[in-house]
């Protein structure tokens, strides 16, 4: 038995070839076209990769092929820049693919549920077996472990989730904060929806034309404030999102001033995305007021992003751990007298450490 | 004997010291489970210790500095035990640890454990006014602790540089919360000392009382300026801190002139 996995990453394959292989093939049809024991597709917008479990050695083309969007295209003419793993590397990538070590945005957490909805999805039209089950359960360990013990999921890389993160680093829970939403534009409206979604629920929305106000409020579950009433608003609100197409700076020092003696020991959140700019930079010299425009948003993003690229080294060496220790207990279930060599889905060695013939 | 199971304490003290900063610089931090079973088990040998202590004493162990500073960092680790795992703010073991370690290393290394020939009386009011008043050091203590967070949370929000640290620390409005309780707590301990100070049946020495009413003045004032909000929360925390230096500054002065002086 053979364990491999191949696929088209954003590593590997730009999205117009990898839109040529996702979406078309089920792990039913790979395993009914190739033959294999066990099969899963995990497809994302940054990858299609196949993880199967196989009596003989099944070809990368025979697997390309299933999974070809249109069928005039010959794979094997085509020369798809995709990978191949056998064995322990295949292991190895998908702990690394679970625990977000291999997307696009290191540290990502969205590529763990889709993992999880790829092997449900297998799971329940009986194309995962004993070996893919074992291995993707160990593989979500991993990608737990991986996350609570290193800082690869640490901090935020969006313009919404930065201002949700640093909302939070404010002002811990947000389900009693007043948020103001200056201007509706699409970058505001994310950012609003982002912050709802950690619990906000007084939100208001000002705009120069009040039918847009309305129908953003509308649309997150919030109130319209007229645009000449939102200054006055800064007694009340805790978060100010601002993205308006203003010319001129819309708060100064000077007007927030006496608001900022009332409120003293509450801080305000100012997230102004607006280019030019709707608030004065001289705004986060006052006390308690915490001013963040697009490009400090920005660094704030790249900062985490660093941050995340440090801590793959200690991910790596948990999931180098893990790899071992997946690999050693596979082995000795074989010395088991219950097991044969034909449980074992780890090379065809069965006395020694697994094949591996390594990636395309 | 008893100088082990401080040493012991101490040990484990300094070893979530080493712990944190072994984490952080491997960005692998996380404060939860380590530092508080550390400082915990610190806290416990600290307890022994001192009880070990007072059994000997046949009273509450304040006889000389060195019981003073194994005492006040008694105070820190159970205001810390009583206050970050309430209030989620389990990074501040990492910062309290240091200070307990300072504490007891300095009373363990410097030779200011002199045990009086006699053996002294037990005085229920000076040994309540003695031990509420370094309880209430303690709440200050770690008062000042929240202080230190809340300023390097808050400079980094400010100047947008964000830190792996930042990551552990407590959001700023419950770091101001926090400090808030501890000040009152440690007010309203502080201001039992004193009271109780005037029931010992002994005459006090003027250096000390003008000394123990200027620190309670130093309190009032910090937690007069927050209520009518005349203190912004940074100069809160800036005070806790100074606040803190100065009430340590003064202990040290009066513990010290109370041991150029006979114990009553």
């Amino acid at each position: 038995m053979n364990l491999f996995c191949l696929g088209l990453s954003h590593h590997t394959a730009d999205v117009a070839t990898r839109e040529h292989f996702a979406g078309s093939a089920t792990a039913e049809s790979i395993l009914r076209q190739t033959g294999c024991a066990e099969a899963l597709l995990l497809t994302t917008c940054n990858r299609v990769e196949v993880y199967a479990v196989s009596q003989k050695r099944v070809s990368t083309d025979e697997i390309a092929r299933c999974l070809t969007r249109r069928i005039e295209i010959d794979p094997h003419d085509y020369a798809p820049p995709f990978y191949r793993y056998e064995a322990e590397k295949c292991v190895q990538h998908l702990f690394r693919v679970a625990s977000g070590l291999d997307s696009m945005v290191v540290g990502e957490s969205e590529i763990f549920g889709q993992a999880k909805k790829a092997y449900e999805s297998a799971r329940t039209s009986g194309a995962v077996g004993p070996y893919l089950h074992r291995l993707f359960q160990r593989a979500f360990r991993v990608a737990k472990q991986v996350r609570t013990h290193t800082d690869i999921a640490r901090g935020a890389v969006s313009v919404g989730s930065v201002a949700v993160d640093l909302a939070q680093r404010i002002f811990g829970k947000l389900s009693d904060r007043k948020v103001l939403v200056l201007g509706a534009g699409e970058t505001s409206e994310r950012t609003a929806r982002a912050l709802i979604s950690r619990g906000v629920s007084d939100l208001r929305v000002s705009n120069r034309s009040i039918d847009r106000a309305c129908e953003l409020a509308q649309a997150v579950g919030g109130r319209a404030v007229p645009f000449d009433e939102w200054a006055a608003q800064c007694r009340e609100i805790d978060i100010l999102i601002t993205s308006t197409a203003s010319e001129t700076p819309l708060l100064t020092p000077a007007e927030l001033a006496p608001m900022v003696h009332e409120r003293l020991d509450r801080p305000l959140f100012i997230i102004d995305i607006a280019v030019p700019r709707d608030v004065d930079p001289g705004v986060n010299e006052m006390e308690g007021v915490y001013l963040y425009d697009i490009d400090s948003i920005r660094s704030v993003a790249e900062q985490s992003l660093a941050l995340r690229r440090k801590q793959v080294a200690a991910a790596e060496r948990i999931i180098a751990e893990h790899v071992a220790d997946f690999v050693d207990s596979i082995s000795r279930g074989l010395n088991r007298p219950s097991q044969t060599a034909e449980h074992l889905p780890l090379g065809e060695n069965p006395h020694g450490r697994p094949s591996c013939s390594g990636g395309l | 004997m008893d100088r082990y199971l401080l040493i012991v304490s101490t040990v484990c003290f300094l070893a979530a010291v080493v712990h944190t900063i072994v984490e952080l610089r491997a960005g692998m931090f996380r404060p939860m489970r380590f530092n508080f079973f550390a400082v915990g088990l610190g806290f416990i040998f600290q307890t022994a210790f001192l009880s070990i202590r007072g059994h000997a004493l046949g009273r509450c162990p304040l006889t000389n500095l060195f019981e003073v500073f194994v005492f006040l960092a008694w105070s820190v680790a159970l205001m810390y035990m009583l206050v970050g795992p309430l209030y989620r703010l389990s990074l501040m073991g990492a910062f309290t640890a240091p200070l307990v370690v300072l504490l007891q290393g300095f009373a363990l290394v410097a030779p200011i454990d002199i045990l009086h020939p006699v053996k002294v009386p037990a005085n229920p009011w000076l040994e309540f006014h003695a031990s509420i008043s370094t309880v209430a050091y303690g709440a200050f203590a770690v008062a000042c602790i929240a202080g230190v967070m809340y300023l390097i949370q808050e400079r980094q929000l400010k100047t947008h540089q964000l830190h792996s640290v930042f990551y552990h620390l407590p959001p700023l409005t419950d770091l101001y919360a926090t400090i808030t309780r501890l000040l009152w707590w440690g007010f309203a301990l502080y201001t039992f000392g004193i009271v109780s100070g005037f029931f010992t049946g002994h005459p006090l020495p003027r250096a000390q009382v003008v000394a123990a009413i200027g620190v309670w003045l130093l309190y009032a004032a910090i937690l007069q300026g927050r209520h009518l909000r005349w203190l912004a929360p940074k100069w809160v925390a800036a005070l806790c801190i100074i606040g803190f230096s100065v009430a340590l500054a003064l202990l040290w002065g009066i513990e010290f002139t109370a041991a150029m002086r006979p114990l009553p």
